[in-house]
């Protein structure tokens, strides 16, 4: 190859990639199809830099261990597909609750249950909201590209450590599997943001106090001299448990407002053609590449057809949807799942426009031309 | 003394603890922290995790690093910590039910890999926090209120459980044996490896009054009259030993410890370099 | 219009198909041009079918995998039955002379003794995928040769170099 740095990739490999340019330390996981290539990509690479890889015994353990890791300083990832996303679900809550920085990366295969464990889904994206119990943040990620899956693999642990939670990156078997070029940045070329750590010698460091103008706690890791306490139970800003619906309520609304708060870093879209579009493919992941092919295939019959693509599927970008239905006379809705997604979009834009949903569930992608048929159809 | 120990290694605006009258877990709460104070460690390299249950609540008390996690699941957690920063020295708080029913895998794996945790669980035979259900150390027949005609499970022999799985310090003591508590958990801590130490605990509340076992005091008298050494069984006669149990160390050995092996693979790149 | 060209290499598990795609994938970016590659498996790590496929373009691919074909390989009687409706019309077929020739007039067929050089003349039959790709090459021109060769030795285990050229130019005999 000419450039050196021009690369044919897999996507899991470039995930892995991305995760040692953002600083991955620790990697603690479980083997399942089809994401297994994150764990053997990390057992090889870490321990060459000083980092630590831990295959543990269960799904709920990679998770635990990668809460512990990061509790302990190191910027720490677990990868996993659909039966394993699941099993992670009450650590991931934990990782809300207790503020933990981490990466959880879903490569989605075909469900329910044991499903279809080498064929691509999008089925997972409601249980990336909610898959957890209780009220709680979600920040949600997913890549079409092998070189956008190192990108945002990236942008999710920084927004990891900016934000103090749990950030979810949804790839899918195709993205994950694939192999594509991929051109790898510069290290100077990659913004990588750090917790934000309290002073040393503090006389006294509360975990989970909110200075002025920080969006998140400053975090101590275990061994540094603060000896906090850390704890899944409601707690006030030591860190301690408490009963008090005051402290309840105000702890689970300073969680939320972290989004809230600062909606506009957490928006990352692309819009690709939709200056004047009549009608928007809304589309994200593997298939916002079949709804790209669509939009050029309606163009060049003379349909006016745009797409929008959210790179960051969590939080909604509720602002962008709502001008979008006032923009257009439809929206399609394209994912492959039977409707997850266009839940949302209706909820914001139902009032100003039509809602159509383009879903499967069968392990195949979405065709170019199953979306173009879908356009024909509203249009 | 007491007062020194007390206030050098706990949270005393914590204090006083959630637990029963009573209960036997204050006892070992306070034995595990003497042994961190008699071994000198200084209290900031000390990382304390638990899990879910009453056991899992004296990390809040203990002035150390500490780590309230999920059911089940502090060993996975506390394997996190200490492959971050094996430096640690990585204490798990659990029970009979936390670290025997929902976290029994987490156990026997922590033992296989030998990772270089003491792990204390303060069994009491039962599970409190929820109100006294039947746990996987109920003796067969006992009742809880999940139990209600008697259990039928057999329960775990969980120093032989994990002795088996590969821990290298297995020992068991009683909350009425409380210097040998403190033994076995400096013992434990000196191990480089993974060490287990089952500290048999008292719940006069649930366990107790469901099974007419009497108040805290015939309970403590029970496990002062039924703990036999092991270093005395052997010799005891086979009727003197019936229907008893043992305490003291069951097996210490030195086996390759987890992060260590680790770190062995990283210094090998290092070399390379 | 941009050009492209879609591959599918088909066969048995266990044949080299998904290195093989590989290869041809990074052969093409060697040429300048994109590429994606995938592939298809089931739960078996030998046998069975597999499939990798290949796309070349000299623009962006959206969709990444093959549907219709404009090359297919198949170096197994199940995988030729399989796959050979997704063959376009004017395609090229490129089967191991083990395989019976199909019945389709519309298509250009190459019935070749990929395995049996592979066995034969190379003396290794697991490198026959590279056997097949310098076959492919030498009848489609899908990439250069020197970009073929490149990704080859870039892609194969080292100390199996010299085998794999001895491969590649049976390969490119054949034709």
């Amino acid at each position: 190859m000419k450039n050196k740095k021009i690369k044919l990739m897999q996507g899991n490999e470039a995930c892995v990639e991305g995760a040692l340019a953002a600083g991955m330390k620790f990697f603690a996981g479980y083997p399942i199809t089809p994401s297994t290539e994150i764990a053997e990509i990390s057992s090889l690479r870490l321990p060459r830099i000083g980092g630590k890889f831990i295959q543990m015994e269960d799904e709920i353990a990679g998770m635990a261990a990668v809460i512990g890791g990061s509790l302990a300083g190191l910027k720490s990832m677990t990868a996993t597909s659909g039966p394993g996303f699941s099993l992670k679900q009450e650590n991931l809550g934990y990782a809300v609750l207790a503020e933990v920085p981490c990466v959880v990366v879903n490569v989605q295969r075909g469900g329910p249950s044991t499903g279809l464990p080498t064929m691509p889904a999008q089925g997972d994206i409601m249980q990336a909201k909610w898959g957890t119990h209780g009220d709680h943040p979600v920040i949600a990620l997913s890549p079409s590209s092998v070189r956008e899956t190192f990108d945002l693999t990236v942008k999710a642990f920084n927004y990891a450590e900016k934000y103090r939670m749990p950030v979810i990156l949804l790839t899918d078997e195709v993205i994950g599997h694939m192999r594509e070029k991929i051109e790898i940045p510069d290290p100077d070329e990659i913004e990588i943001i750090d917790r934000l750590k309290p002073e040393k010698g503090l006389d006294e460091y509360k975990p989970y106090e909110i200075k002025e103008g920080q969006v998140a706690p400053e975090m101590a890791a275990y061994g540094e001299g603060y000896r906090f306490h850390v704890t899944g139970l409601i707690h006030d800003e030591t860190g301690f448990p408490s009963n008090d619906s005051k402290v309840a309520g105000d702890l689970v609304n300073r969680l939320m407002k972290k989004i809230d708060d600062n909606i506009d870093d957490l928006t990352l879209y692309e819009e690709y053609k939709l200056d004047d579009a009549d009608i928007a493919v809304i589309s994200y992941g593997i298939t916002a590449r079949s709804a790209k092919s669509a939009v050029d295939m309606a163009r060049a019959e003379g349909l006016k057809v745009g797409l929008f693509r959210p790179m960051i599927i969590w939080p909604f970008p509720e602002k962008q949807i709502a001008q979008l239905g006032k923009r257009v006379k439809n929206i399609i809705t394209a994912e492959m799942n039977l409707g997850q997604y266009v839940l949302e979009v209706e909820r914001v834009a139902n009032k100003y426009t039509n809602i159509t949903k383009c879903g499967k569930a069968n392990g195949e992608l979405i065709t170019p031309d199953e979306i173009l048929a879908k356009i024909k159809e509203v249009q | 003394m007491t007062n020194t120990l007390i206030e050098n290694n706990f949270r005393t605006n914590r204090l006083p603890h959630i637990w029963c009258s009573g209960c036997g877990h204050g006892i070992i709460m306070r034995a595990i922290t003497k042994a961190v104070d008699e071994l000198g460690y200084n209290k900031d390299d000390v990382c304390v995790v638990s899990g879910i249950g009453c056991s899992s609540r004296a990390p809040g008390y203990m002035d150390f690093n500490t780590f309230h996690t999920l059911h089940g699941r502090a060993l996975a957690y506390a394997t996190g910590v200490k492959m971050a920063k094996p430096e640690l020295k990585v204490i798990v708080v659990t029970g009979d039910g936390d670290c025997a029913a929902i976290g029994g895998n987490h156990l026997i794996h922590s033992a296989r890999r030998n990772i270089d945790i003491t792990t204390i669980v303060f069994n009491n035979n039962i599970y409190g926090m929820t109100g006294g259900q039947y746990s996987p150390t109920t003796p067969t027949g006992d009742k809880g209120t999940t139990a209600p005609f008697g259990n039928i499970d057999k329960n775990f022999d969980l120093c032989k459980l994990v002795q088996g799985a590969g821990a290298t310090y297995v020992a068991r003591s009683t909350a009425y044996h409380v210097n040998m508590i403190t033994q076995q958990v400096k013992t434990g801590l000196e191990n480089k490896g993974f060490s287990f130490i089952e500290a048999v605990s008292i719940c006069p509340t649930y366990y107790g009054r469901k099974n007419k076992k009497g108040d805290a005091v015939s309970m403590m008298n029970y496990l002062k009259t039924n703990a036999v050494n092991v270093k005395a069984a052997d010799k005891l006669p086979k009727e003197k030993i019936q229907g008893k149990f043992l305490i003291g160390e069951f097996y210490k050995s030195q086996e390759p410890e987890y992060t260590e092996e680790y770190q062995k693979i990283i210094d090998s790149f290092q070399k390379e370099r | 219009m941009s050009n492209q060209c879609e591959i599918r290499l088909s066969g048995s598990g266990g044949q080299g198909l998904i290195l093989a795609g590989i290869i041809l994938a990074e052969a093409a970016l060697n040429d300048g041009n994109n590429a994606v590659q995938s592939q298809s498996y089931g739960p078996e790590a030998r046998g069975g079918a597999s499939k990798s496929e290949v796309i070349i373009s000299d623009s962006d691919i959206n969709y990444p995998k093959v549907r219709e074909c404009d090359i297919l390989l198949s170096l197994t009687q199940i995988a030729c039955d399989k796959y050979i409706k997704s063959l376009k019309k004017n395609g090229v077929l490129i089967i191991d002379d083990s395989v019976n020739i199909p019945q389709r007039n519309d298509i250009q067929v190459y019935s070749l003794p990929i395995l049996k050089t592979a066995i034969d003349k190379v003396g290794k039959p697991m490198v026959a995928n590279i056997v097949a790709l310098a076959a492919i090459n030498a009848i489609t021109k899908v990439t250069t040769n020197d970009s073929l060769q490149k990704a080859v030795l870039n892609r194969v285990p080292k100390g199996t170099e010299e085998l794999n050229i001895k491969a590649l130019t049976e390969g490119f005999n054949l034709v």
